[in-house]
C-alpha cells in the first residue's frame, strides 16, 4: 500500500507513460487519417495512447498490490562505461579504424567491471583486439580499415 | 511436387559440401557461444547472426543460421546441467534434474541423455514439419489481411500468456515493441516516422541491434551487478556412456516428449516453454517413483529436453508457412530471411523450393552434426565454461559492435545497441520481460500493414475481423489465452510453473 511497495510499478508505469505520450505526440504531427484510410500517424498514435493507458494501470495496480521487492543495486559505473564503450565504437570505427576503436572500446568495457584493476582491462583489451582482428578481418574477410583516415600516417 | 521429389531436392541442397560445412561451423559456433553462462540461445543467435549475412546464396546462410540455432539450444542445456544457469526459460526445466545428476557425479550421463533426446526429438520434429508444412501453406494461401492480423494478435497474446511475471507489464512491453517497429518510412505513404531527420533510420531500427541490446547488453549489466564465483562442476564430467538401465529408462520419456513438443511447438508465442514444463509434469505423473524427480531423475532430463527440441523444430512451421515467428529466435530468423530478400510465408514453398526443402533437410543434418560434434567435444565446451567473466563480457561487447556494424556499415545501428541495452536493462530491473518487446518489434510492421489493408478492403468496417470465420476463431483463441493469463486461479498455477525462472 505504500510508495515503497509500489516503487517498481510506479517507475515502470511512468516509463511506459513517457514512451507512450512521446510516440503519440510525435505521431500527431503526421497525417492521422480515418479508420477507412489510415494515415502514417494512425497506428503509432493509437498504440502510444494504449501504452500510456497501460502505464497508468500498472501504477494503479502497484498501489493496490505492489510487488514490494526492492529494486536492488544499480551498477552505475558499469552502465556508464559500457554505454560509453559501445557509443565510442560507433563514433570512431570509421575515423580511427578498427584497431584503435576496438582497443578503447574493450578497455572501457573492461573497466566497467566493478572491481577491475588497471592491468587486467588493458591486457584484455590488447588480447581481444588481436583476436577480433583475426576472426573478423583475417578469417571472415570483413572489409574494415584497421587504421582510419583520422590518423596522420 | 510430390514429397519424395521434394525431399530429394532438399537433400541435394543440404548435402552440398559448402552447406554441410557451414551447417557444421554454425553448430560449432552456436554451441561455443551458447555454453557461455548468462548468454541464452536468443542472445547467442543475435550475436552470431551478422556472421551469416556475407554469403551470396541465402540458403547457405539460412542453413548456417539454423546450425547456430541447434548449437545454441544444446549449449544452453549444457550450461543448465553443469552450472545450473539456464540461459532461457525452456532449459530451466532441464536444470532441475540435470544439475542434480551433475552434482551426483552423473554429468556425463545427463549430457548424453540431452544429446540423444535432442537428436530423436529433432528428427521427429523434422518429420512433422515435412508432413504438415506444405498442407498448412495451402491453407495459408487463402488467408487475407484480416486473418493475418488476427493471427499476429494471437501470437502476441500467447507470448504474454507464457511470459512470467506481470501480464500488464508484458502487454506494455509488446506495445512498446510495436511502437519501436513503426520507426522508419511508412509503407503506404512514404512519410518518414520518428526518424528525426536521421537518414539511416528511414529503413527502420535494425532488429539485430534491438535483440543484441535487450538480450546481450542488458544481460551483461545484470551480471555486473554481482560478479561472484559460480560453483563449477567441470571436473565431474566423465562417463558419457549410458548404462543399459539408463537407456531403458529414457526411451519412453524421449518419445512422449517428442510427441508433446511437436504439437505444442506449432503454437505461436512460445510453445517450447510450455512443452518442456508440460513434459516434466507428465513424466513425473507417469513415473513409478515420482519422488526421484528433483533428485536427479534421468527421465526429468530426457522428457523436457526432447519436448523442447521437438517444439524448437516444429516452431519452424508457422514461420515457414505463415511468416509468423513463434518466439524471439524465430523472429530473428524472420529478420534474416527478410535481409536476404525472402518474405517467409506460404509462397516460399512454391517460389524457393530449394531453400524450403534444403532448410528442412538441413535441420536433420544439423541435428546429426550436433550429436556427432558435441559428445566427443564436450571437454572443450566444458573448458569454455571456465573462461572468467571479466574476459568474456568485453569480448561479447566487442563482437556485438563489430557484428552489428558489419551488417550495414552504419554507426546508428551501434548506437541503437547501447540504447536498447539501457532500455532493456532498466525495464527488466523493474520487472518487465524483454522477449515480448522483441516479438512486438518484429511483428509490428506486419500487424500495421495487415490492419490497414484489411480496413481499406472492408471500407473501414472493423467488424470484418469478427465476420470472417478463421479470423474470428483466431481472435477467440487469443481472448482465451489472455483470459488464462489473467484469471487468478490459473495464474497461481502459472507462477508455480515458472518458479524456477527467476535465475539469470
Amino acid at each position: 500500500m505504500t510508495i515503497r511497495a509500489a516503487l517498481k510499478d510506479i517507475l515502470a508505469g511512468s516509463a511506459f507513460i513517457v514512451f507512450g505520450v512521446a510516440f503519440a505526440a510525435v505521431a500527431l504531427t503526421y497525417e492521422v487519417g480515418s479508420t477507412l484510410e489510415m494515415g502514417a500517424g494512425y497506428f503509432p498514435l493509437a498504440l502510444g495512447a494504449i501504452l500510456a493507458l497501460i502505464g497508468v494501470l500498472i501504477i494503479g495496480k502497484g498501489f493496490i498490490a505492489g510487488e514490494g521487492a526492492p529494486i536492488g543495486y544499480i551498477p552505475w559505473r558499469s552502465i556508464i562505461l559500457l554505454t560509453a564503450a559501445i557509443v565510442f565504437f560507433g563514433l570512431t570505427v570509421r575515423g580511427l579504424g578498427l584497431v584503435p576503436a576496438l582497443l578503447v572500446t574493450l578497455a572501457l568495457a573492461g573497466f566497467s567491471e566493478p572491481r577491475a584493476g588497471v592491468v587486467w582491462p588493458i591486457a584484455i583489451s590488447i588480447g581481444l583486439t588481436v583476436l577480433s582482428v583475426l576472426i573478423f578481418v583475417v578469417a571472415l574477410q570483413l572489409r574494415l580499415p584497421l587504421l582510419g583516415t583520422w590518423l596522420p600516417l | 511436387m510430390d514429397l519424395l521429389e521434394s525431399l530429394r531436392l532438399g537433400f541435394e541442397t543440404a548435402l552440398r559440401p559448402e552447406n554441410i560445412f557451414f551447417a557444421f561451423v554454425g553448430v560449432a559456433l552456436g554451441t561455443a557461444v551458447g555454453v557461455l553462462p548468462g548468454i541464452g540461445p536468443t542472445a547467442t543467435i543475435a550475436l552470431l547472426l551478422p556472421l551469416t549475412f556475407g554469403f551470396d546464396e541465402p540458403v547457405t546462410s539460412i542453413i548456417m543460421l539454423s546450425g547456430i540455432y541447434y548449437g545454441a539450444q544444446y549449449g544452453g542445456s549444457t550450461t543448465a546441467i553443469l552450472i545450473n544457469v539456464p540461459g532461457e526459460s525452456s532449459s530451466a526445466v532441464t536444470a532441475i534434474d540435470g544439475h542434480e545428476m551433475a552434482r551426483r557425479g552423473r554429468a556425463g550421463a545427463a549430457l548424453a541423455t540431452a544429446a540423444i533426446g535432442s537428436f530423436v526429438a529433432g528428427t521427429v520434429g523434422t518429420l512433422v514439419v515435412v508432413l504438415f508444412a506444405p498442407p498448412l501453406a495451402e491453407v495459408a494461401l487463402s488467408f487475407g489481411s484480416a486473418e493475418y492480423f488476427s493471427l499476429v494478435v494471437l501470437g502476441l497474446v500467447t507470448s504474454i500468456a507464457l511470459a512470467s511475471g506481470s501480464t500488464l507489464k508484458a502487454l506494455a512491453m509488446i506495445v512498446l515493441g510495436l511502437l519501436f517497429g513503426t520507426v522508419g518510412q511508412d509503407l503506404y505513404t512514404g512519410t518518414p516516422r520518428f526518424t528525426f531527420g536521421v537518414f539511416e533510420l528511414y529503413s527502420g531500427i535494425n532488429f539485430v541491434s534491438v535483440a543484441v541490446g535487450v538480450f546481450g547488453i542488458a544481460e551483461i549489466l545484470r551480471n555486473l551487478e554481482d560478479v561472484k564465483r559460480r560453483t563449477m562442476l567441470v571436473k565431474a564430467v566423465k562417463g558419457l556412456w549410458l548404462t543399459r538401465e539408463d537407456l531403458r529408462r529414457i526411451v519412453a520419456p524421449i518419445l512422449r516428449g517428442s510427441a508433446l513438443g511437436s504439437v505444442l511447438g506449432i503454437l505461436p508465442g512460445g510453445g517450447h516453454i510450455l512443452a518442456s514444463f508440460g513434459s516434466y509434469s507428465l513424466e513425473k505423473r507417469v513415473s513409478r517413483n515420482p519422488g526421484e524427480f528433483g533428485q536427479g531423475a534421468i527421465e526429468g532430463v530426457a522428457g523436457p529436453e526432447s519436448a523442447n527440441n521437438a517444439a524448437a523444430q516444429t516452431s519452424f512451421i508457422p514461420l515457414l508457412t505463415l511468416g509468423i515467428p513463434a518466439h524471439p529466435v524465430m523472429a530473428l530468423l524472420l529478420g534474416a530471411f527478410i535481409i536476404h530478400g525472402i518474405a517467409p510465408g506460404p509462397n516460399v514453398i512454391m517460389e524457393e523450393p530449394a531453400l524450403f526443402w534444403g532448410l528442412i533437410v538441413s535441420m536433420f543434418v544439423g541435428n546429426l552434426l550436433l550429436v556427432v560434434l558435441n559428445l566427443p567435444l564436450i571437454g572443450i565446451w566444458v573448458k569454455m565454461l571456465g573462461i572468467p567473466y571479466r574476459i568474456m563480457f568485453p569480448a561479447i561487447v566487442a563482437f556485438a559492435c563489430i557484428g552489428t556494424f558489419s551488417i550495414n556499415f552504419n554507426a546508428i545501428d551501434v548506437y541503437a545497441i547501447a540504447f536498447f541495452g539501457l532500455v532493456g536493462y532498466f525495464l527488466v530491473k523493474l520487472g518487465c520481460e524483454p522477449a515480448p518487446l522483441l516479438l512486438g518489434f518484429i511483428l509490428g510492421p506486419l500487424l500495421e500493414e495487415h490492419l490497414r489493408r484489411a480496413m481499406i478492403i472492408a471500407r473501414g468496417d472493423a467488424m470484418v475481423f469478427l465476420e470472417r470465420p478463421i479470423s474470428l476463431g483466431l481472435l477467440i483463441a487469443a481472448a482465451l489465452a489472455l483470459a488464462i493469463a489473467v484469471l487468478p486461479a490459473i495464474r497461481k498455477k502459472r507462477e508455480v510453473v515458472f518458479a524456477e525462472d527467476d535465475e539469470p
